[in-house]
């Protein structure tokens, strides 16, 4: 034995390292067929990787207080040696987090990655959506600007709409009267510390669920089915490492490329993922002319703005906004199709889905524009696909007319 | 389970038992610990005490002004009315949502058609009541950008809620109740306290 087989032996007894490295790399199959879609996981795991270590080195210069926090954002940008393209990568990963997540949810609705066995995976996948939400509305307080001061202004009040204890919740959630140095500083410890211990749990919690019962596929058929009988690898299956580590490299450096052309050419993306509003400093007397919120959530915000208030209260638009993310949770019951893949499923689930995404984009449209009549009208329209996507789903997805599924996957 | 082990025999009553006793224990421990750290995130005693009163020398404001001083963090207007615009206000109480000041967004000794003390001062927390936003003061009757019957009032950038010169809200905007009329008095002319009741109260 070489020395450092020895070394591995001595750890191998002491700590599972071999083992594990086999069951979720070298040895953990994964179905053979895997095409461009499936990207993007691995690339979220890259964008957390990129957010985290950013935000540390962002929080050796910044100062979570309201007299000090807006120029500290810009002693960074100016003063602090790279502090700008640390500070830019920041941002320009919470936008391409999104982008990427908001993909790879769709691979999932797609392909039926949500139906069983893997609810579990979904779940969690939808829990990490919302702590990722969480965690970009409390990171886009702490520059200080405009923008953030009434962009927390206006969803911390959203929870003052709550009947009976909002009011006394959002002073709780503010820890003053008003937004204020209070508000930013828990807002800091929960943005650096708390979410993202959270989020990092969740996302070992849904590997290891998805590790547990194997990945899906663009043809929705399980590969554990049809094992060698000898050696029970799934004969559709190829092991992780080396196949889809070097596969996903690809990803990555194509990924990089798209990356660093925003960082370097466009980090504020034309206002999309620094808005312009929040250049100037936080004055609680002054609100910017138009206020919206980044564009990742403004499909939920085209929602809130859709629904009227009712006796008197915005409750049900708030409602409406959370049943919008709630609804998630139930997909892997909704769906009643024989088959899981969009290859296989009839033309109702085909149109379906695609009504659904025109409907999240126009959403996401209109929540950017200021409001008015004409937009509201079509917001109204098309939170009604938005929701009859799910509430119809039991129904068109069990008379849709389906294609036999493959025993096996196809190329 | 427990039952099926083999030797000698489990009182499954008493485990039971004990399992509950312990989670209970355990239960009002994490309460315990919960309740400060929970109630530590309330307004802290220096943010309470930060509602100190403001006081404001009003006489220069001129009759179409506004001005706009900080109470509690919060903008607060002061509209010097003209009679021109407190005659415009008393006809449009159709098109309000609740023209009488019934909603208790006021103190009593504001509860009138002009909501305020005296019927040209408005005193009002600039704070849309629907989502908190700070309307824009938009005195110009008929102003191109919000309709030839605008009688001149508050409009909130953000979603579109619409309020007269009294801080009273239109009907069919996002707003639900008329803006918040703050406790104030006047401590002589030209000298007004936010945050006071006159009484002392």
């Amino acid at each position: 034995m070489s020395a450092l087989q020895k070394m591995m032996g001595w750890i191998d007894d002491r700590l599972p390292l071999t083992a594990t490295y086999k069951a979720h790399l070298s040895e953990y199959y994964a179905p053979k067929n895997f095409n461009f879609w499936y990207f993007f996981g691995s690339l979220a795991l890259l964008v957390l990787v990129i957010q985290i270590v950013t935000g540390i080195f962002l929080t050796m210069n910044y100062k979570p207080d309201a007299e000090l926090a807006f120029i500290s954002v810009e002693y960074i940008m100016r003063d602090v040696e790279w502090g700008w393209l640390i500070r830019y990568m920041h941002s320009t990963g919470a936008s391409m987090f999104f982008v990427v997540v908001y993909l790879h949810m769709f691979r999932g609705l797609m392909y039926g990655s949500y139906r069983k066995p893997r609810e579990l995976i979904w779940i969690f996948g939808v829990l990490i959506y919302l702590m990722l939400m969480a965690e970009a509305f409390l990171g886009y307080l702490l520059p200080w600007g405009q923008m953030s001061f009434w962009g927390a202004q206006v969803i911390v009040n959203l929870f003052a709409a709550v009947p009976f204890i909002g009011e006394d919740l959002s002073i709780w959630i503010r820890g003053d009267y008003v937004i204020s140095d209070a508000t930013l500083n828990r807002f800091f410890a929960f943005h650096v510390i708390a979410l993202p211990l959270v989020l990092i749990a969740l996302v070992a919690v849904h590997l290891v669920a998805l590790h547990e019962v194997g990945s899906n596929n663009p043809d929705g058929v399980e590969i554990k089915k049809h094992k060698d009988p000898v050696t029970h690898i799934p004969l559709d299956g190829i092991p992780f490492h080396p196949y889809y580590t070097v596969k996903d490299i690809v990803g990555v450096i194509v990924f990089l490329m798209v990356f660093s052309a925003i960082l370097f050419f466009a980090p504020e993306m034309g206002g999309y993922f620094l808005e312009a509003a929040n250049f100037v400093p936080a004055d609680p007397l002054k609100t910017p002319e138009h206020i919206a919120p980044l564009w990742y959530f403004t499909p939920f915000y085209a929602i809130l703005r859709a629904v009227p208030p009712l006796f008197g209260s915005q409750f049900p638009g708030v409602v409406a906004m959370g049943l919008s993310i709630v609804f998630l949770f139930f997909l892997p019951w909704l769906d009643r199709s024989k088959v899981k893949s969009i290859r296989y499923r009839g033309p109702i689930y085909k149109i379906a889905l695609a009504l659904f995404i025109v409907s999240f984009i126009g959403l996401g449209y209109l929540g950017l524009l200021p409001s008015t009549p004409v937009a509201t009208i079509f917001a109204q329209v098309f939170s009604v696909i938005y929701f009859l996507f799910f509430l119809l789903m039991p129904w068109y997805t069990s008379i849709d007319k389906t294609k036999p599924e493959p025993e096996r996957v196809t190329g | 389970m427990s039952q099926e082990v083999d030797g000698p025999k489990v009182d499954v009553r008493k485990r039971k038992f004990l399992i509950a006793a312990a989670s209970a224990v355990g239960g009002v421990a994490v309460a315990g610990v919960a309740i400060p750290l929970v109630t530590s995130m309330q307004p802290s005693a220096r943010a309470k005490a930060a509602g100190a009163p403001v006081e404001v020398d009003i006489s220069k404001v001129e009759p179409g002004m506004l001005l706009t001083v900080e109470w509690r963090g919060k903008p607060v207007w002061i509209v010097n009315r003209t009679p021109e615009m407190l005659e415009l206000m008393a006809k449009h109480e159709d098109q309000l949502t609740d023209p009488k000041s019934d909603m208790p967004q006021q103190p009593d000794y504001c509860k009138n058609e002009y909501r305020s003390i005296k019927p040209e001062y408005l005193v009002a927390v600039g704070i849309c009541t629907h989502l908190g936003c700070s309307p824009t003061y938009r005195k110009e009757v008929g102003a191109a950008d919000l309709g030839a019957d605008w009688a001149g009032g508050f409009f909130c950038p953000c979603h579109g809620s619409r309020f007269d010169l009294a801080a009273r809200v239109y009907k069919g905007v996002p707003a639900p109740t008329n803006l918040v009329i703050p406790p104030h008095q006047y401590l002589s002319d030209a000298k007004l306290l936010i945050g006071v009741d006159a009484k002392g109260a």
